[in-house]
């Protein structure tokens, strides 16, 4: 930032360096060191401030900087404003002997979750946080794992009759007519939960009066083997966190170590990263729409258009060898070159998933029965929906069109000609229907792409991040010794810190990125968009009936993989 | 168009008259026997007709998904019917990674399921724990139930998934299941304090 900002002006005249808000120069983007004495202020000033307005909460993690620097923990806040499309990284230093730090939740509800997670993985404490325990591991588990002298194998059984119930779900509830109501667990294997979510439920008839959650059925600690893994070996990692659009988490994670790297993706490399990722966004909502329409009885549209995922698998499938998890992205590009005959399959894709699109909606659009179930269901208004962090199309349901491939181009995403729809109602079936529009929208821009895959390289000519050729590495002394530096050692990305943004197919997908230098990541902080998203859940459900949690749960398209990590 | 074979006409053996049984005569007169184990013909049974319960807790519930589907339909080998109830189904496949803290949950339902069950581990995480060699994952579900069938693969192809089911129906027939081993053992050892 440079001098003259006014923004930076308005924070130095309230918040000078004496009352503990320091500047960090050089940062991508502006960067504070904030006493945890004045945070609060701090925080609510950077909110309600006009010029600053950052009413989004993105992201709370923790950085261990045992033996490398004093004081030992560090928190770090991300904020954006929607308005004027700015960013803040705040750090909040933290000494192992005091680590307590005021809790952010009255000003971001947000903070919420991401506190909790704080506090579970570094044992770093919030004051005045409203329901500080453990979120990912389990009651039994000791110590605190993300911590660089946590041994990453160190198990801890837990056993039936431990897990954690909330309080209330103890009690007795009696109401004054001495109508006893009832608590409900939902889940963690229940067919609406799809994979590992909890539910508890207070009844009170078939109306719900009280709800929790509970997460971290399928925490497969991410982060900790990011951290033991070379930058590439993590790619296959990052496939597994949103698994139904595996390939937009590893350009996501690609993007963002080139960011570190200061390196750029060749353009073909670029536009098949841009394809498959469009791609997997189609994928993805048809997932969520399918599963939720399951969910409420409507098996057919399902089978309908499961078949287009199917289609696009057979794609991924001759690009790299896998369905699912194609781990196909390498830092600098792609593994290998897309097959002969590529822009032709996609072409037939083109054609082939519109009328299965069509066909689902004919079936579900103006059906009564789904529309009386899902209209008014799950409402939430903007402001609401911001307070608890919320993107992608859940935030766009409510009315709010921010998405980060119009507001923070990349892979040349601005030179597409593409909408992002918005709905206004803010409930279940607004939700639904930007999800289909955002299945045209993506294959408007595969069409667009199409156009533009020129023959090329698909990874950088650069040998440190690179692997040389098989040819190469046979012949040059210089190539062969390149080859197992990279795969002995992994690439040395630079010593630093970046913050990563795309937009996965839930929303904001961040990668906060810390770099010593070394082969392997320091520390690799997901910011995954589902787990903003969920933990306003349990809020939307008071007084729906019981019914209504299973369709606003499908509606929310929670991918366990990416909520637990 | 291809002609049915003929059948080979049925020549029925005929015993002493004096010997004759019966319940096991055709109207026309002629007898008939089926002798088998009736363990065996059970078997037969519940080989063709599994209801699977997916334990579905990561990226291979997805693959699993498709194995359902129009696409590769699993209802071919007679295991269509999917059962979120343990108590309604006979099969658990554990499909995903298994963490510590779903472990006592996979067991509760594990334990809920009637008798006879099978188990197939579907994926590299439930087999072995995967490329996860961390704090909170399980490094293979056979730490805590008996597995029947491993099916490897991050995820599996619905392929891979599909030949695991043969492969159990196969192991059904056989006898060669945990439960129909346990079950054999259990017999043997009653009729050793019978005597």
């Amino acid at each position: 930032m440079s001098v003259r900002d006014p923004r930076a002006d308005a924070i130095r005249r309230v918040f000078p360096p004496v009352r503990g808000v320091q500047e960090v120069p050089g940062a991508e983007i502006p960067t504070y060191r904030v006493d945890k004495t004045v945070l609060p202020q701090f925080a609510r000033f950077l909110k309600e401030e006009p010029q600053l307005d950052c009413k989004l909460l993105l992201d709370v993690c923790g950085v261990d900087w045992l033996g490398r620097r004093e004081p030992r923990f560090e928190v770090v806040y991300h904020l954006y404003s929607l308005n004027l499309g700015h960013r803040f990284r705040l750090k909040v230093p933290v000494r192992e002997d005091d680590a307590l730090v005021p809790s952010v939740y009255s000003v971001w509800k947000a903070a919420d979750w991401f506190e909790r997670e704080v506090f579970d993985l570094f044992g770093i404490r919030f004051e005045g946080h409203p329901n500080l325990k453990r979120i990912l591991c389990h009651p039994s588990f000791q110590g605190h794992a993300l911590r660089k002298d946590y041994d990453p194998g160190q198990r801890w059984l837990l056993r039936e009759g431990e897990q954690d119930e909330p309080a209330w779900a103890q009690e007795r509830g009696e109401d004054e007519d001495h109508a006893e109501s009832q608590v409900l667990n939902l889940g963690p294997s229940h067919p609406a939960t799809h994979g590992t979510l909890r539910a508890i439920l207070r009844l009170q008839g078939e109306v719900i009066t009280e709800a929790d959650t509970e997460i971290g059925y399928l925490h497969r600690c991410f982060e900790k083997m990011s951290e033991s893994h070379t930058w590439n070996q993590v790619i296959p990692y990052t496939d597994r966190l949103n698994y139904c659009s595996a390939m937009i988490n590893g350009v996501g994670y690609a993007l963002a170590v080139e960011k570190l790297l200061g390196v750029e993706a060749p353009p073909r490399a670029q536009v098949i990263r841009l394809i498959l990722s469009e791609l997997s966004r189609v994928m993805d909502h048809i997932v969520d729409i399918g599963a939720n329409l399951n969910d409420l009885g409507a098996m057919t549209p399902f089978l309908y258009i499961y078949q287009a995922r199917e289609e696009i698998y057979s794609v991924l499938e001759a690009c790299c060898g896998a369905r699912l998890t194609m781990s196909y992205v390498r830092v600098g590009g792609l593994a290998i070159d897309a097959p002969e005959g590529f822009a032709d399959s996609v072409r037939w894709l083109l054609k082939r998933i519109p009328p299965l699109v069509e066909d689902m909606e004919k079936l579900i659009t103006s059906n009564r029965i789904f529309r009386q179930r899902t209209e008014g269901i799950g409402k939430l208004s903007a402001e609401e929906a911001i307070d608890w962090g919320w993107t992608g199309p859940c935030l766009r349901a409510c009315g709010v069109s921010y998405d980060v491939r119009k507001a923070h181009p990349y892979l040349g995403y601005e030179s597409y000609d593409f909408k992002v729809p918005i709905s206004h109602a803010g409930d279940t079936y607004a939700r639904y229907l930007v999800r289909v529009e955002e299945i045209r929208q993506s294959l408007r821009i595969v069409e667009q792409a199409l156009a533009r895959l020129e023959p090329g390289p698909v990874i950088v000519d650069d040998h440190r991040v690179a692997l040389p050729t098989k040819e190469k590495v046979y012949t040059e002394m210089e190539s062969l010794i390149w080859h197992f530096k990279l795969i002995m050692e992994g690439m040395n990305v630079p010593a630093g810190e970046t913050y990563g943004f795309t937009e996965g197919a839930n929303g904001e997908l961040g990668y906060y990125v810390v770099s010593d230098g070394g082969g392997k990541p320091y520390r690799l902080k997901v910011r995954p968009p589902c787990f903003a998203i969920f933990q306003a859940y349990p809020h939307m459900l008071r007084g729906h009936m019981i019914s209504d949690a299973v369709a606003i749960l499908g509606s929310l398209n929670i991918i366990a993989g990416e909520l637990d990590r | 168009m291809r002609q049915r074979a003929e059948a080979p006409p049925f020549v029925p053996t005929r015993d002493a008259p004096g010997k004759r049984d019966e319940a096991a005569v055709r109207p026309d007169e002629e007898q008939v026997f089926l002798t088998t184990r009736l363990e065996g013909l059970i078997d037969k049974a519940r080989k063709n007709s599994l209801w699977p319960f997916p334990f579905g807790t990561a990226c291979c519930a997805i693959e699993f998904m498709s194995v359902m589907m129009s696409h590769y339909d699993l209802s071919r080998f007679g295991a269509e019917v999917v059962r979120f109830s343990p108590r309604q189904s006979d099969l658990l496949i554990v499909a995903g990674t298994v963490t510590d803290k779903m472990a006592p949950v996979m067991v509760r339902i594990y334990e809920q399921m009637a008798e006879p069950k099978y188990v197939i581990s579907m994926g590299a995480c439930a087999c072995t724990g995967g490329f996860y060699r961390a704090y909170h994952v399980v490094q293979g579900i056979d730490e805590f139930i008996p597995v029947d069938v491993y099916v490897p693969g991050c995820p599996p192809t619905p392929e891979a998934l599909l030949k695991g089911v043969l492969r159990l129906q196969e192991m059904i027939e056989r006898g060669e299941t945990h439960y129909q081993r346990a079950a054999g053992q259990a017999r043997a050892a009653a009729k050793g304090e019978g005597q």
